[in-house]
């Protein structure tokens, strides 16, 4: 009763426009010139008054991207991109960098709380009732926020706090200021510059995101989370986030994102990359709400992310769990190198494409450590004319005796011109190690509709409600503020693909 | 200043070398379209070369090993009586050397239309290349610029033609020889033909033995293709068999992959007509340095048809198999019913299996899955075993017999799962003892 319940709220409170994330942010920004070239990738790393090293790691990685081609082999399409024709930094113009919250430029706060994301501290993530004031120690657990706007980072809450137990969080531009041992000793080392075309691009041209370091032993007491965001026309957003969980610690971080609706489309290409040590669990929550293009397919972000974990500790742990509805083009596959004995690597993942959008996502396991376990539940949805992927590699090196590895993929198809595909690729090099794949595709069952119906359900509310029951698996990975939202999303995302 | 070492072309264009010198002398090159074809086969097999682990389909399977052994054609004397395996009943077709050989045939008294391509080649245009293209698949074009021979079998509307024997053997020739037969096989309305092939080698010879068989079902008719590779250890095998199936018609293919050093069996089918169906089962029997590739594609490409497949891999010593299976429903395909399945038994710790389903949907009213597994066999049925007083090579044997049978008891034709039983069989017991 109460999921009905709550499934029906969400749905009034849906406006029938749709994407409600698309305004765009009237502020005076600051750009690098046009195009990429060597010169740019030295304006950024001006700007951003980094040391000699880092300036000679993304020259590096720029020559490296020079040589490299686009992937092909996802089954998406679009057109070729020009990447002369972009910005590749831009900013909120600012006097100096802004010592709290109130000096941070009203318009942005402003932005944020339209978002839904307060900046305020002691408040919680909106998306549940009576946001806004519960004070940090009450029942609910607050949320430190970092703030990404375009190219930069304008806010980060509850430094103070967490750096009582000895917790970095902050920017990575910060982070190069303030801990430049942390950064150079760990950055790059799971994504290499070289990995792919993306990363090696990102690696050139980044300019903001999150950098985590949790210490030995500590549990981070609050849900960590960024918060990205795309205003400016023609740029491109090229974040960066590094987390480090030392021997025996324990973060959750959840990150967002949307962008205005606009008919061009933008890039993302993001890089992260996870490592955790001995015995350190790692949870990465992503809603990724990017917009996502209109009814025509006109417009919508590019999403091409390279999302990467080390388990380098013995049983270590890191969790992907993703709800992506947005963005026109999806090309995302968050992985796990299980190196350490025992450690385990999850992903979880519910992947929407609706009008025009296409998806191609899906997971790396790679296992070498002895006794390396993952699991991997994906969960496909295509309605209108989307096109969805998944696309997933478990490889076990001879090393990883006794390994183990679940995949369940699912896919569901709503209407008859949009497509779902599934292509796992299973490379096992282990006798003791056991290798189980399942996938299944389906449409909503009939009979389930006809329940619902019967039941006095319209029938949008009642493919919502067997759309949720499918992704619930996902779903209930997710940090409770987030599930709520994520609800949400699948049924603005799925809006006008039934009937 | 270092000589540059004269090179005999091998790989690609060792083939091409070939095709140029014998053009004028292969069979059929009269024929203006047929030579039109075979320089079309020429034409895609210059741009596509030898597939590389670079393309996508042939990401686990490398051919280097072939490309350099560098092929010329069989020279068989043409009363070399090589052993071929016991008779199975009902008509026979015997190829030595991919040439069709009727002295060591069959094929009188037979309910169907059967004997060698390379004579019938006059009629046949518009049939050979109608559903095998050499623009698509590499290892086409090679066969359709250097074909020499193959089955013809046409069971006419209506008939059970029974069982037809397709045997095919090479010899030891001392030098590494390639053949390319092709294959014809077309059933008529509401007709039924099984057909049990062996391919066999002698255990030293190195040859290249690449096969590509159309195949057409007509509405209502029935096929069983009964598949069993033992090619010789030194040998190559790679296959392709394109089949077309209509409405209400069944194609039911089983291979058993237990030979050769290396195999790739690529099955490509397209149901074509409401109510087709498709039966793919396998299984592959690898030891030593083996390598086993089998890719399978299946394509609704009509309403209301049905597809099951299983593949079983066991993999001992160093070897390595792959599966890799596709199915594609179209948009008009709705009320499909799909399901494959692969699983691999690794009974060593250097072997390696690759997988690869794959499933690709464009209509919204089906039912597909697959499923895939990799594991070593069952301890807990292990113990049970020799709790029961079986010793383990015996019990291990047993369990390995169980895990084929699967596969092996989809098979409808009596004759042709007896004879694969009978391969299945005792393998494991053959392996240990022989290693």
């Amino acid at each position: 009763m109460p999921a009905v319940t709550e499934t029906l709220e969400t749905v009034q409170s849906v406006t029938a426009t749709g994407y409600k994330w698309g305004f765009e942010t009237d502020i005076e920004m600051e750009f690098a010139p046009k195009g990429l070239n060597e010169d740019i990738v030295r304006f950024i790393s001006r700007k951003k008054n980094e040391p000699e090293w880092l300036l000679e790691w993304r020259l590096k990685a720029f020559a490296l991207w020079q040589r490299m081609e686009e992937p092909r082999w996802a089954a998406v399409k679009f057109p070729p991109i020009d990447y002369q024709d972009a910005y590749y930094f831009a900013a909120p113009k600012q006097k100096a960098r802004p010592k709290s919250l109130d000096e941070v430029d009203p318009e942005l706060l402003r932005t944020y709380e339209k978002l839904g994301i307060p900046l305020k501290e002691q408040a919680i993530l909106a998306g549940v009732e009576g946001a806004g004031e519960a004070p940090a120690d009450s029942g609910r657990m607050p949320v430190a926020v970092d703030a990404v706007f375009d190219s930069v980072s304008v806010a980060t809450t509850f430094k103070e706090r967490l750096a009582k137990e000895g917790i970095i969080f902050c920017s990575i531009s910060e982070a190069v200021q303030t801990h430049p041992e942390l950064v150079r000793q760990y950055l790059g080392t799971v994504v290499p510059q070289g990995d792919n075309f993306y990363a090696a691009l990102n690696s050139a041209v980044f300019t903001d995101g999150s950098f985590v370091y949790i210490p030995k032993g500590v549990r981070c007491p609050m849900e960590l989370s960024t918060y990205f965001r795309i205003n400016a026309k023609s740029t491109g957003q090229f974040e960066r986030t590094l987390i480090i969980a030392d021997e025996g610690s324990y973060v959750s971080y959840l990150e967002g994102c949307t962008a205005p609706m606009r008919d061009e489309n933008q890039l993302h290409a993001a890089v992260v990359e996870l490592i955790a040590l001995d015995d350190a669990t790692i949870k990465y929550s992503t809603v990724q709400n990017w917009y996502p293009g209109d009814e025509q397919g006109r417009g919508g972000i590019y999403n091409f992310v390279t999302k990467r974990a080390h388990c380098r500790g013995r049983r270590s742990k890191v969790s992907w769990t993703q709800v992506e509805t947005g963005s026109a083009i999806t090309w995302k596959y968050p992985s796990c190198v299980l190196l350490g004995d025992d450690s385990v690597g999850e992903f979880y993942s519910v992947a929407i494409t609706n009008n025009f959008q296409q998806a191609d996502t899906g997971t790396k396991m790679i296992h070498v450590g002895k006794r390396t376990s993952s699991t991997i539940v994906s969960k496909g949805i295509s309605a209108g004319q989307g096109q969805n992927t998944y696309r997933g590699l478990v490889r076990v090196a001879p090393t990883a005796a006794g390994a183990r590895n679940f995949t369940q993929c699912d896919s569901l198809l709503i209407g008859d011109r949009c497509g779902a595909h599934t292509v796992p690729y299973i490379e096992n090099r282990c006798m003791t190690a056991k290798v189980e794949h399942e996938a299944t595709t389906s449409r909503i069952a009939e009979d389930q509709l006809f329940y619902c119906r019967s039941r006095g359900l319209s029938e949008e509310d009642a493919v919502g409600l067997i759309v949720n029951g499918f992704c619930r698996e996902v779903l209930k990975e997710l940090p409770m503020e987030f599930a709520v939202e994520a609800q949400k999303l699948l049924q603005i995302s799925l809006e006008g693909s039934v009937g | 200043m270092t000589a540059i070492p004269e090179t005999r072309p091998s790989g690609a264009a060792g083939f091409l070398h070939r095709y140029e010198g014998l053009a004028g002398r292969l069979p059929g090159h009269r024929l203006p379209w047929l030579s039109a074809l075979r320089a079309r086969g020429a034409e895609a097999f210059r741009a596509q070369g030898l597939p590389t682990r670079r393309v996508e389909a042939w990401k686990y399977t490398d051919l280097r090993p072939l490309a350099d052994a560098g092929f010329e054609e069989p020279l068989t004397a043409l009363d070399t009586a090589p052993p071929l395996p016991r008779p199975r009943g009902g008509a026979r077709a015997v190829f030595v050397d991919g040439r069709f050989r009727p002295d060591l045939s069959g094929l009188d008294g037979a309910a169907l239309e059967a004997g060698s391509l390379a004579q019938a080649l006059p009629r046949l245009e518009g049939r050979i290349g109608a559903l095998a293209s050499p623009e698509e698949l590499p290892l086409v074009a090679l066969n359709t610029m250097l074909f020499e021979d193959g089955l013809l079998a046409w069971v006419p509307e209506g008939t059970d033609a029974g069982v037809l024997e397709l045997v095919s053997v090479a010899t030891d020739s001392g030098r590494p020889a390639a053949f390319h037969p092709r294959h014809l096989i077309r059933l008529g309305r509401g007709a039924r033909l099984t057909v049990i092939e062996t391919a066999a080698g002698s255990a030293g010879a190195r040859y290249l033995h690449n096969p590509v068989y159309e195949i057409e079902v007509a509405e209502g008719a029935t096929l069983v293709h009964a598949r069993l590779q033992q090619e010789g250890r030194q040998g190559f095998q790679l296959s392709t068999v394109q089949a077309r199936v209509a409405a209400g018609g069944t194609y039911d293919n089983f291979t058993l992959n237990a030979g050769a050093r290396l195999v790739r069996n690529e099955i490509h089918v397209a149901l074509t007509g409401p109510g087709a169906a498709c039966h793919m089962n396998g299984a592959q029997l690898l030891a030593g340095g083996q390598h086993a590739d089998t890719t399978t594609f299946l394509d609704h490409a009509a309403p209301n048809c049905v597809s099951r497949q299983t593949y079983k891999t066991v993999l001992a010593g160093r070897s390595r198999g792959v599966f890799q299976g596709k199915i594609l429903v179209r948009q008009a395909a709705q009320k499909t019913d799909g399901y494959q399945m692969n699983q691999a038994l690794l009974l060593s710790p250097e072997a390696e299996m690759d997988s690869k389903p794959q499933l690709e949907i464009y209509a919204d009213d089906v039912k597909c899955s697959h499923g895939a597994t990799v594991g070593e066999l069952d301890h807990d049925q292990l113990f049970y075993l020799r709790t029961r007083g079986v010793p383990e090579a015996e019990a291990r044997s047993l369990l390995i017999e169980a895990f084929l049978v699967e596969a092996v008891e989809g098979v409808t034709d009596e004759t042709a799962r007896g004879t694969l039983q009978e391969a299945v069989r005792g393998w494991w017991a053959r392996e240990a003892a022989a290693s």
